[in-house]
């Protein structure tokens, strides 16, 4: 246990070698769920580093905790012990968040101006056609880009006027990571943005996600039990148990269709 | 307990709000039913009960004097089975501490012997000692509102004689249930009494030893009450008589059925709309837990449960929700109806109530209730039945939208994507943002009913007192009177105006109707009492034929042009034709009216008058009042004001009950509606909401999502409420609508504005209770969960 957590904070030390400002920045990290009677240790002690512009993957069996991180890095679940300090990336001055200790309000203008979001399930608004989709988050926003070049991103430039009944579930997941990035969010999070489509949807997706990190320069996390995913991010975050067992480095990365699924 | 009863009672208590909101609904349903029949049946039986105990006569008939023998003669008329004659006359009464007029009329009680019919019914104190001539029994309601009781004393102006009496118990009549004073539309029981006194002092006052002037008779079963009407009306001719008339028409016992009528009304109309919103509310929720237990439902298909079973589960859910409701309303209709059965003791003089819950009532109510329920929710119920178990397994289609006829138009540039989600999440559900819509738009209707009670009443006098009869008081004379009258009137201090008019008890005919009411005879010219036309527009008397109320005019079916028959019931009773010239907008009682001077002739007599209206100069009210008694020819003062002031007083209690317990009912249909609805809103487009929050909008851009759809609705329904109160108040308004008086179908601006605002504020109860749910939106759940 003790070597892992050395092992860790070598990585991270060299992670920040290649001089990127941090985003997030967690320190002792524990999160407990009271179910009824039993309580649940959905975290344990997890200190961790993210990145400006990079895209990292979070791999982990169901139970392992990434789900819990990522809301946590969301600001939709606060952690039990631990403090998570985010840090907005501005030209001039360093904006500081402490996500931990953030109030309701707090956590919604952190959600309203900084994160993008990508569901599993996509979790559109039926009512709504694509480019609506897109514009529920870019009427709020404040620096974003039309609903069109969002959706011209992902590669959806046709479907602007479909309901989503009327789309596939790789095109709705798309729309979804439209509305993501078309706030011009500093964090883009995704929760297994792949698990409810088949490997070729799939690919389209993760391609939309990648050209978005690398264009955009967008900080990004993708959730995923699929470890063959974990090739295209720059660096893989496995955890299991609460706790992270290791943090990979991919020295160079694959192209989402090279992916073996 | 089963497993499955026992999921069925842990979500029962899940969705105990949305429960107990529907449970009111029905609550209100059922207690109003219950209220309404069981004061209904309450007071028939009670009024049935004491009729039959103090021997109430089928047939009466007043007359000038008559001798004792003729009662021989009235015995003989066939089917007459008891008779009882009696000296009736009216006093002008002095009550020490009191000093407005108050007036009586004094009953002769048998001497030696019980009265046979119309026995009082003694509350306190003794029975008349016989031949006394200083002693009397009073009426209960009299001896309440002046805090007179057995041994106190009273003076009463008989036959120009001061005398002091002793009041020797206090009673009730079942020929007074409802106590007014002639001439008069509201009890006064301050100013106006019933009394009895031995019949011989009383006769010898009058000069009526060994005769009579008013006579009261049983007949036997299946005897044609007409006929002896018609028999008794021949014998009584030559004494004076002004036509017998049965208890249907007798005076206490039409107010007091035109009550029962209302209550029947009443009790009919409301409980349905109850029921109905509660279908549809349960109908709502029922559907969507289905919706949410569709796996639930699968799941217990393929472990072996049948179809049977699985509609069973959810219609046991609708029965304990409508179980509560029923026993909680049946409670609650059991306590309105022993409060309301007790008002009507009061407002009608009843010795008692017998509280009578029918079985039946119960039943129906019980029964009615489960049907209702079970019929609202049959369509959600057969879903679960229907569903296959391969299917419930697979999530829902998701729904299909599609751009909005508004939007279609071209200007969804001007909405933004929430108010688009609105729009379309309200078109894509037409039939039940429709109910939802009339759900609330019956809440509000009903509302305006209480509202419109007090307003229409409020009109009605205003009508007969501040635009047609404009007297401060009204002088009736014991026998016609020359015109000449009028100066010794006149020169009382303080007498402004004096004007004096003529009227005569009558029969009217037109073809084969009748209607039985006075004739009045009126100065072309006068100033204190003005017809007026359908506009309220004074109107004139023309010279030639007469003008009646409008409502007499619809009951005869006679119109302007058409010959009136009137048979006088005075006098040497002439048959008169006379043509209708017009209507006149009259609230109470029906009247018909013509010019004095042609009335005279036509009954062939000199320039008489029957009695004066007065406009009196305030400061000497009461000393006109005292002159005019003191006056020979003068019978009786009647002075309406007093009988407003009281009259309003009795119907203000009333009516702030009423209010108050239709603003509850009003109130808790608009919250069990809007609730609800928000609620199932709530359920169904919680992962839309969520994912909304997760995208970063605040709790107020969520909430406008939601919220914003109902208000709509409730907008939306306000309007169309307005005019469903209107059918309700013009429906209850027509089913009021009696010879005796007819409601105005009036709605003020007050009336509309206290219903909107009952709807609003409902609605905004619901909306913070929902708000503060929308504080607890799982935004973990919906990143996972698939519905």
């Amino acid at each position: 246990m003790q070597s892992t957590q050395t092992q860790i904070s070598e990585n991270n030390q060299l992670s920040q070698s290649i001089e990127k400002e941090v985003v997030f920045e967690l320190e002792g990290i524990t999160k407990i769920y009271q179910m009824g009677e039993v309580q649940v240790h959905a975290l344990r002690g997890v200190d961790l580093k993210l990145y400006e512009g990079e895209l990292s993957v979070l791999l982990g069996p169901s139970g392992s905790g990434k789900s819990t991180l990522l809301n946590i890095l969301g600001g939709l679940d606060t952690p039990t012990k631990g403090s998570v300090i985010y840090h907005k990336v501005l030209d001039d001055k360093d904006e500081i968040i402490d996500l931990s200790a953030a109030s309701e309000h707090q956590l919604t203008e952190y959600r309203r101006f900084n994160v993008g979001f990508v569901f599993q399930f996509y979790n559109l608004i039926p009512s709504l056609t694509a480019r609506e989709n897109v514009a529920v988050v870019t009427e709020i926003a404040k620096a974003p880009m039309t609903p069109e070049q969002a959706l011209e991103l992902v590669g959806l430039g046709e479907r602007f006027d479909h309901f989503p009944a009327q789309l596939s579930g790789g095109e709705q997941q798309r729309v979804a990571i439209a509305r993501a990035i078309a706030k011009n969010p500093d964090v883009l999070l995704c929760d297994e943005p792949t698990g409810a489509l088949d490997s070729k949807t799939g690919i389209k997706v993760l391609e939309a996600l990648q050209r978005v990190n690398q264009e955009l320069g967008t900080t990004t996390a993708v959730i995923t039990h699929n470890a063959g995913i974990a090739q295209m991010a720059n660096r893989v975050i496995s955890l299991s148990d609460g706790q992270i067992t290791d943090i990979h480095t991919n020295k160079t990365l694959i192209s989402p269709k090279d992916l073996s699924w | 307990m089963n497993a499955i009863d026992i999921k069925l009672w842990r979500e029962l208590w899940n969705m105990r709000m949305q429960a107990m909101a529907i449970a009111m609904v029905i609550i209100g349903g059922v207690a109003i039913f219950i209220t309404f029949f069981s004061t209904y049946h309450s007071l028939y039986e009670t009024r049935e009960n004491y009729y039959q105990d103090n021997h109430f006569a089928d047939v009466f008939a007043s007359l000038k004097r008559a001798p004792i023998s003729l009662v021989k003669r009235i015995e003989d008329i066939p089917g007459v089975d008891k008779v009882e004659t009696r000296v009736v006359t009216y006093v002008n009464l002095d009550i020490a501490g009191y000093d407005d007029p108050v007036s009586g009329h004094i009953i002769s009680e048998p001497d030696k012997k019980k009265s046979l019919l119309n026995q009082i019914y003694l509350e306190d104190g003794q029975p008349l000692e016989p031949n006394r001539d200083n002693q009397i029994i009073i009426s209960q309601e009299f001896a309440d509102a002046h805090q007179l009781k057995p041994g106190d004393k009273l003076k009463a102006n008989i036959n120009g004689r001061n005398k002091s009496l002793t009041i020797a118990g206090t009673g009730l009549s079942p020929e007074y249930i409802y106590q007014i004073a002639p001439g008069a539309m509201f009890p006064d029981y301050k100013s106006y009494g019933v009394m009895w006194m031995a019949r011989t002092p009383l006769a010898s006052a009058y000069d009526m030893t060994g005769a009579f002037n008013d006579i009261s008779l049983t007949v036997t079963k299946g005897t044609n009450l007409q006929d002896v009407i018609d028999e008794l009306d021949n014998l009584l001719a030559p004494y004076g008589g002004i036509g017998a008339y049965s208890r249907k028409d007798q005076l206490s016992n039409r107010y007091l059925s035109q009550e029962l009528k209302q209550l029947k009304n009443m009790a009919t109309l409301f409980p349905i709309i109850f029921l109905g919103v509660a279908a549809f509310l349960l109908n709502v929720v029922i559907s969507r837990l289905i919706a949410l237990e569709r796996e639930q439902i699968a799941t217990l298909k393929a472990f072996g449960y049948s179809n049977i079973a699985v509609g069973m589960h959810y219609s046991k859910l609708v029965l304990m929700i409508v179980t509560i409701g029923v026993i909680l309303g049946i409670a609650l209709g059991i306590w309105m109806g022993k409060g309301l059965s007790g008002l009507y003791m009061n407002i009608f003089s009843l010795p008692y109530m017998h509280y009578l819950l029918k079985p039946e009532v119960i039943a129906s109510a019980t029964l009615v209730s489960f049907g209702v329920a079970l019929m609202g929710t049959l369509y959600a119920v057969n879903n679960a039945i229907r569903l296959s178990p391969a299917q419930g397994m697979r999530p829902e289609q998701p729904m299909t939208y599609r751009p909005t006829l508004i939007e279609k138009l071209g200007i969804q540039t001007h909405f933004s994507q929430s108010s688009r989600m609105i729009l379309r999440h309200l078109e894509r559900h037409p039939v039940k943002s429709f109910l939802t819509t009339i759900g609330i738009s019956l809440a509000c209707g009903i509302m305006m009913v209480s509202g419109f009670q007090k307003g229409a009443i409020n009109k009605m006098l205003d009508v007969q007192y501040n635009m047609s009869q404009h007297e401060d008081l009204m002088a009736l004379y014991t026998e016609p009177t020359s015109t000449r009258s009028l100066y010794s009137v006149k020169n009382i201090q303080g007498v402004e105006l004096a004007e004096g008019f003529r009227n005569i008890s009558a029969n009217l005919t037109f073809e084969h109707r009748s209607y039985r009411t006075s004739v009045k005879g009126v100065e072309p010219n006068q100033v204190l009492t003005k017809l007026l036309d359908s506009e309220l527009k004074p109107i004139k008397v023309p010279e030639q034929g007469v003008i009646i109320t409008d409502y007499l005019s619809q009951q005869l079916h006679i119109k302007v042009g058409d010959t009136l028959t009137i048979k006088v019931l005075e006098g040497n009773r002439p048959i008169l034709q006379v043509p209708v010239v017009g209507t006149a907008k009259e609230y109470l009682g029906l009247n018909v009216y013509m010019q004095r001077h042609t009335l005279n002739r036509l009954l062939k007599e000199g320039d008489v008058i029957s009695g004066t209206y007065l406009k009196v100069d305030e400061k000497y009210q009461k000393q006109v009042y005292k002159d005019l008694t003191n006056m020979p020819k003068v019978v009786g003062v009647v002075e309406q004001k007093s009988a407003i002031k009281s009259f309003y007083q009795t119907m203000n209690d009333t009516i702030l009950l009423f209010s108050f317990v239709s603003t509850l009912l009003g109130g808790s249909i608009a919250f069990g509606v809007v609730y609800n609805s928000m609620r199932i809103a709530l359920s169904e487009r919680n992962r839309e909401l969520a994912s909304l929050r997760v995208l970063g909008l605040r709790r107020s851009e969520i909430a406008y999502i939601l919220l914003g759809e109902q208000a709509i609705i409730t907008l939306f329904a306000i309007p169309i409420g307005f005019l469903i109160g209107n059918g309700f108040c013009a429906y209850l308004a027509m089913k009021f609508d009696s010879d005796l008086y007819r409601i105005p179908f009036v709605l003020e601006n007050n009336v509309y504005a206290t219903a909107a605002l009952v709807v609003i504020v409902s609605s905004l109860l619901s909306a913070l209770m929902i708000w503060r749910n929308l504080a607890h939106l799982d935004m973990v759940a919906v990143l996972k969960a698939k519905e």
